[in-house]
């Protein structure tokens, strides 16, 4: 059992940019998979992914690892399996 | 493989405690056109069908699997206070006595989750035609749902969803007509 969990207040805006990018993100995937000829689509995906890169480790700050198997940094100590996990939010 | 990502893909809230709404939703985990069976079944069918179409499933089927946590997200939010009681009397006494406040994969009539639900026939289009029809099927369960809750920060996410299954269906009917181009193309020449 657990319980909800309060992150700083900044964390929120940050989580939710990148929300926001992903759903970009997946929108010009599946769009991409049936218009693969889409030179603005792709520019605008690659766009999306630089920015996703340089909005993650704002966002790991206060959540610490978002991914694991390598793509995510751990601190001292192993902060991947601490709460809160996504439901707890 | 597959890689998890420690966030929702789109924030769940809900209002206040409510098991009958939980529910009522929990058709979308464990029943025949939920997330569970829309994800299985596009995974499944990709070692069949041709290439130009794998990524489409490929990442529609990862897609489900972030819908699916926050339908599990939203069934947790709604029930996690809620007291045996309040389970009985939303319908969930007989769930509660096998499961307590854990979640299954059962449909909103406790009916658990089977294979059945979901067909590979090795038919390219014959798969796609059911990718179609499960969409359009999860888009109007989603607004039955709607329908019936009167949670807003509940239907704001299910509004959400029910938008994606409109966006994942357009994208099967165009892996529909990409197969068929290629087809007459190679009774062209």
């Amino acid at each position: 059992m657990s319980h909800q969990v309060q992150l700083p207040k900044e964390f929120y805006p940050l989580m939710e940019e990148l929300q926001v990018v992903d759903f970009v993100l997946v929108e010009l995937t599946l769009y991409l998979d049936t218009h693969p000829n889409d030179t603005a689509a792709i520019q605008q995906f690659n766009d999306a992914s630089y920015y996703r890169r340089q909005l993650v480790p704002k966002v790991e700050e206060y959540l610490g690892p978002l991914q694991q198997f390598g793509n995510s940094y751990s601190s001292y100590p192993w902060n991947w399996n601490q709460a809160p996990w996504p439901w707890q939010i | 493989m597959w890689i998890y990502e420690k966030k929702l893909q789109y924030p769940v809230k809900v209002s206040t405690c409510n098991p009958m709404l939980a529910k009522y939703l929990i058709e979308q985990y464990g029943g025949a056109d939920g997330e569970l069976s829309a994800a299985l079944r596009y995974l499944n069918q990709r070692y069949a069908i041709p290439d130009k179409v794998i990524g489409l499933l490929t990442d529609i089927g990862t897609e489900e699997f972030a819908h699916l946590e926050m339908i599990a997200t939203m069934v947790y939010k709604l029930t996690k206070d809620a007291k045996p009681e309040q389970m009985e009397e939303a319908g969930l006494g007989d769930f509660y006595v096998n499961h307590d406040n854990a979640l299954y994969y059962n449909n909103a009539s406790g009916v658990p989750w089977t294979a059945s639900y979901i067909q590979a026939k090795g038919d390219p289009i014959a798969d796609l035609y059911e990718d179609i029809a499960a969409e359009e099927k999860a888009r109007a369960t989603y607004q039955w749902i709607i329908d019936m809750s009167d949670d807003p920060d509940l239907n704001d996410g299910l509004k959400f969803l029910r938008e994606r299954e409109i966006v994942h269906s357009q994208r099967f009917r165009e892996a529909v007509e990409m197969l068929k181009e290629e087809r007459d193309r190679q009774r062209i020449f």
